[in-house]
């Protein structure tokens, strides 16, 4: 407690004078714009002038032919790429019957769906035996096994190989500080570097195709393995070290068996984190030819198929929810004894019942040609069907004129204006009201740091596409916070309801965005609004996750304290639970901040004039330079806001005391 | 089903001369798919000639921009559908590059250019006269470009200059550019439920000919020259006075290293040639019918043996 009154004490002066200096930037900014307004702004102070603008996608492009060609890197990575596609031709032999080595496939999928529910049965019960088996099932009988297969071949390489290498690292990472420093940053840009950026050099370096997404997939699931693998290390009590010690473990035995069980629940944390993110790029690697639902989906969407790209979104989101409750289970569940004498077959009964029902379901397949593939002709979908209900759904009357009200309202009063009041600004006045925000919220370092990003971003010479983005973000975080936050605080009042909503919450995360976008343009057209609209989507799903865990988190005393001296509930929700809530709630609005500049870029889909426009651009060409650049400018705008906010999120925590 | 394909594949083989077979390389021949229909049945459909002589096959999905420098570096062996509007440009920089060539034209023509559905006819039934088009702008008009019309154009990594030619003719529209070929189906399906009129980009061979009915606006026709020299064209001063050409190639291209590890099935890509109708027959038993494309590539092959069989006969 005394802690906490000298850091406030100790605060305080800093806070006040920070506050001052970040004050005397917005009123400098506000002045050089009104200069601007007036006519008196010289056009080099307005907007850099072309000529002083570095050639950065040159330079990056002969870098990248030096590494590429020179220092032989390609042939470096296309030797692996051949180890790789073996691999890859093994699962895919075995998962959808590619005529490569072993030749054995495909496994029926009466025989997958079987032995996912006896998985599901060992972790969870019946409950999860049923999804598990009925994840499968539902995919084969809507026609989809073929391509969930082709998905999955490519998944079981990727995430183990994330698995290996984020632990890995991690266990360097948290052996070596200097690993740890040197790791940090590159972490940090490449959870914010728009995923089109990573698409290219796969495809240079690893070829087109299964190969390409696998890599794409991996890198992009390996940071939080590392940092959970970290994190988990570092939480090992001394007192079970110890222990390690006496009983003469070597230094690799301390690690086998002491260190990484003791850290099992983070390191199982993070292996769900790996399995989510691996899902979240089935549809964006397809761009580079990773084959499966999410080429189906963009087919599908290409030639206008609501119905069945809707059908594709729903398996993808069945198997992440599959995987992610699967794998929660594995975490929670402790690992099994047995009294001394237990029969051998009573200690293996699941692997067991698994293997019998593998065998009799592949021996089944040859009997019956259903019980092995389902085809088009045979299958269940919909989609035809669910075309007409979302056509018809968009046609209501009520439906047109409320989206004709927003099209007419927020979009030509609020939001065109409102882009172009920030594109108005001149560089150098916009520049520096980040840099007051970063100073405010953050402190010194923060404000240094934004004003270098920002900066650079200016230099790149894509400004004006990188204020658009900018206030595209803007704009969806904030009309998601108007809807989210209510939204939370709502479903936080009850166990059962936050639980709905959180489960609302995974789905919307994990239903590709792609199956948002059409929706978005039939009821928006081709619009700022559109765009908006399908971000918003996305950025709400943290925000209302983290209110709710934020609130349900606050200490029981506090609010049994606030009860007592007879609060009413909305003054317990704003003077107690709100303020204690807060740092929580601040990580879920640096998410939503960074979801929305993941989704800015895809949003390119419906059409905008961002960098997420030459960013998609650029995916037709060779022009990694540009590419790199664009890609870097959005990771700079992103890692602005996220240390920012995060500083102040966790200063804030500190004050208040919740920092254990 | 497999194997039944696979019979009748064996059958083919059998009858057919085996000269030239021998020379080709086990490796498998990599064709790459496209997120549109047409060119993903023709994809399988050829694929499945190239079984049927004994080759193996494999496909790969790839964007269709960047797969020019896929088939350059040999990853990808062919591409089927270059058109001459969309791809030309990624083509062409692709072959100056060396690694990839022309291996000749289909019968298809294609054509690339301002587009309506039927019912906006009804609205302007001056159409598909340019001309009249301007004259009821207005009737375009969305809460966004005020009194203007709007013009809903490709993606811009399509260069399509719709732009440029809107300032060349001196036209009231404003042009938006769609993010995605979907973007654009999506704004043609909205307008459809209220017969709202629109004016799109689009382009046939194309699924969409099959779902909405519409026809192209009639522009200054095409004239040598018009993207180069401003003097060529109505507007003496501007570029992109005219339409885009009625009758623009569709092309096969290959890897350069195509001839010499596959020499017979080279032989039978340089003879493939699919019709606009061939084509659309195609995309309709996937689009319609809702088959899967390699069902529908079966389907396909089985009914039209008189039009393939003479392409392994004259390739060999």
């Amino acid at each position: 407690m005394t802690d906490a009154v000298a850091s406030l004490a100790e605060a305080a002066p800093r806070g006040l004078s920070r506050g001052r200096w970040a004050l005397i930037f917005v009123a400098f900014a506000v002045l050089v714009t009104l200069l601007q307004y007036a006519g008196l702004l010289p056009a080099a102070l307005h907007r850099l002038p072309e000529n002083v603008i570095p050639p950065f996608a040159i330079w990056l492009d002969a870098i990248f032919n030096f590494v590429k060609d020179d220092l032989g890197l390609l042939t470096l990575t296309r030797t692996l790429t051949e180890g790789l596609q073996w691999v890859l031709d093994v699962t895919a032999n075995l998962l959808f019957g590619k005529r490569r080595w072993p030749n054995i496939g495909p496994i029926p999928w009466t025989a997958i769906a079987a032995v996912t529910g006896v998985i599901g049965y060992s972790l969870g019960g019946w409950r999860m035996a049923l999804l598990g088996a009925g994840t499968f099932t539902w995919t084969a009988l809507i026609g989809q096994w073929d391509i969930a297969m082709q998905t999955m071949s490519v998944l079981v390489v990727a995430a183990p190989l994330a698995f290996m290498i984020g632990l890995s690292l991690g266990i360097a990472a948290w052996k070596y500080a200097w690993v740890n420093t040197a790791i940090k940053p590159i972490l940090s840009v490449l959870q914010t570097l728009p995923f089109f950026t990573y698409l290219l050099p796969a495809v240079i370096f690893f070829k087109v195709g299964p190969t390409a997404g696998a890599v794409a997939t991996t890198i992009y699931a390996i940071p939080p393995m590392i940092l959970m693998t970290t994190l988990g290390l570092q939480k090992v009590s001394p007192e079970v070290v110890e222990a390690g010690h006496m009983s003469g473990c070597t230094r690799l035995q301390l690690l086998r068996h002491v260190y990484i069980p003791s850290a099992r629940t983070e390191i199982l944390v993070g292996v769900n984190q790996v399995i989510m993110l691996c899902l979240a790029m089935v549809v964006l690697t397809a761009f580079i030819g990773m084959p499966g639902l999410g080429a189906k989906l963009l087919a599908m969407m290409g030639s206008f198929k609501l119905g069945r790209s809707f059908e594709i979104g729903v398996t993808i989101v069945l198997i992440a929810v599959m995987l992610d409750r699967m794998s929660k289970a594995w975490v929670v569940k402790q690992p099994e004894h047995f009294p001394r004498g237990t029969p051998w077959w009573r200690k293996h009964i699941m692997s067991l019942l698994a293997v019998a029902a593998f065998v009799f379901f592949c021996i089944v397949a040859q009997f019956f040609e259903l019980a092995s593939e389902i085809g088009r002709r045979q299958s269940l979908s919909m989609g035809k069907e669910i075309d007409t209900l979302i056509k018809d759904f968009l046609a209501v009357e009520w439906v047109k004129a409320t989206t004709g009200f927003l099209r007419a309202f927020l979009n030509v009063k609020v939001l065109i204006p409102f882009r172009n009041f920030l594109l108005s600004i001149p560089t150098f006045a916009l520049i520096l009201l980040i840099v007051a925000f970063a100073l405010r919220l953050g402190g010194h370092r923060q404000a240094t740091y934004a004003a270098i990003f920002f900066s650079l971003v200016a230099l790149s010479g894509w400004w004006d596409r990188a204020v658009i983005t900018l206030y595209s973000v803007i704009s969806a975080v904030t009309l998601a916070m108007l809807i989210g936050l209510p939204i939370g605080i709502l479903a936080a009042r009850s166990e059962k309801w936050s639980r709905r909503v959180l489960l609302a919450c995974d789905t919307a995360q994990t239903f590709p965005s792609f199956v948002y976008l059409i929706p978005a343009i039939m009821l928006f057209g081709i619009t700022d609004i559109a765009v908006i609209f399908s971000i918003l989507i996305f950025a709400m799903v943290p925000l209302i996750r983290y209110t709710i865990e934020g609130l349900r988190t606050v200490p029981a005393e506090m609010t049994e304290a606030a009860d007592m001296s007879g609060a009413t509930r909305l003054q317990k929700l704003w003077k107690v639970q709100l303020p204690l809530a807060l740092p929580t709630m601040a990580v879920g609005f640096n998410q939503a901040i960074m979801f929305a500049f993941f989704m800015v870029i895809i949003a390119a889909f419906i059409g905008t004039q961002d960098l997420g426009q030459e960013l998609q651009r650029t995916l037709a060409g060779t022009d990694l330079g540009k590419n790199f650049v664009l890609g870097i400018c959005v990771a700079l705008m992103a890692l602005t806001f996220d240390l920012t906010i995060l500083k102040w999120a966790s200063d804030q925590k500190k004050l208040l005391g919740l920092d254990r | 089903m497999r194997n039944a394909t696979t019979a009748l594949f064996a059958g083919a083989l059998a009858v057919m001369p085996a000269i030239g077979f021998a020379a080709d390389s086990d490796d498998p021949i990599v064709i790459p798919i496209h997120n549109w229909s047409s060119q993903i049945v023709m994809s399988n459909v050829v694929g499945q000639i190239f079984e049927s002589m004994g080759n193996n096959v494999e496909y790969v999905t790839t964007d269709s921009q960047a797969v020019y420098e896929s088939v350059r570096l040999g990853d990808v062996t062919l591409e089927l559908e270059v058109w001459e509007g969309a791809f030309g440009a990624s083509f062409r920089a692709a072959q100056e590059k060396g690694g990839i060539v022309d291996v000749g034209d289909h019968n298809a023509v294609t054509r690339e250019d301002w587009w309506y559905p039927m019912w906006t006819k009804e609205a302007c039934p001056g159409l598909p006269d340019w001309k009249a088009l301007n004259d009821c702008a207005a009737v375009f008009a969305t809460a966004e470009t005020g009194d203007k019309g709007r013009y809903l154009d490709g993606p811009v990594d399509w260069l399509k200059h719709g732009q440029e030619r809107v300032a060349a003719l001196g036209m009231d529209f404003v042009v938006v550019n769609a993010g995605s070929a979907a973007a654009l189906w999506a704004e043609i399906g909205a307008a459809e439920a209220d017969k709202r009129p629109v004016v799109v980009f689009n382009w046939t061979p194309n699924f969409a000919e099959a779902v909405w009915p519409g026809e192209f606006v009639e522009f200054p026709a095409w004239e040598d020259g018009c993207d180069k020299d401003p003097a060529v064209g109505p507007n003496p001063d501007a570029l992109y006075d005219c339409g885009n050409p009625a009758k623009g190639y569709l092309k096969k291209a290959a890897w350069d290293g195509m001839e010499s590890k596959w020499p017979a099935a080279y032989g039978v890509l340089s003879k493939i040639s699919f019709t606009n109708a061939q084509i659309a027959e195609m995309a309709k038993l996937v689009d319609v019918d809702e088959l899967e494309p390699e069902e529908a590539a079966e389907e396909w092959l089985d009914a039209n043996e008189d039009i393939w069989k003479p392409w392994i006969d004259a390739g060999s």
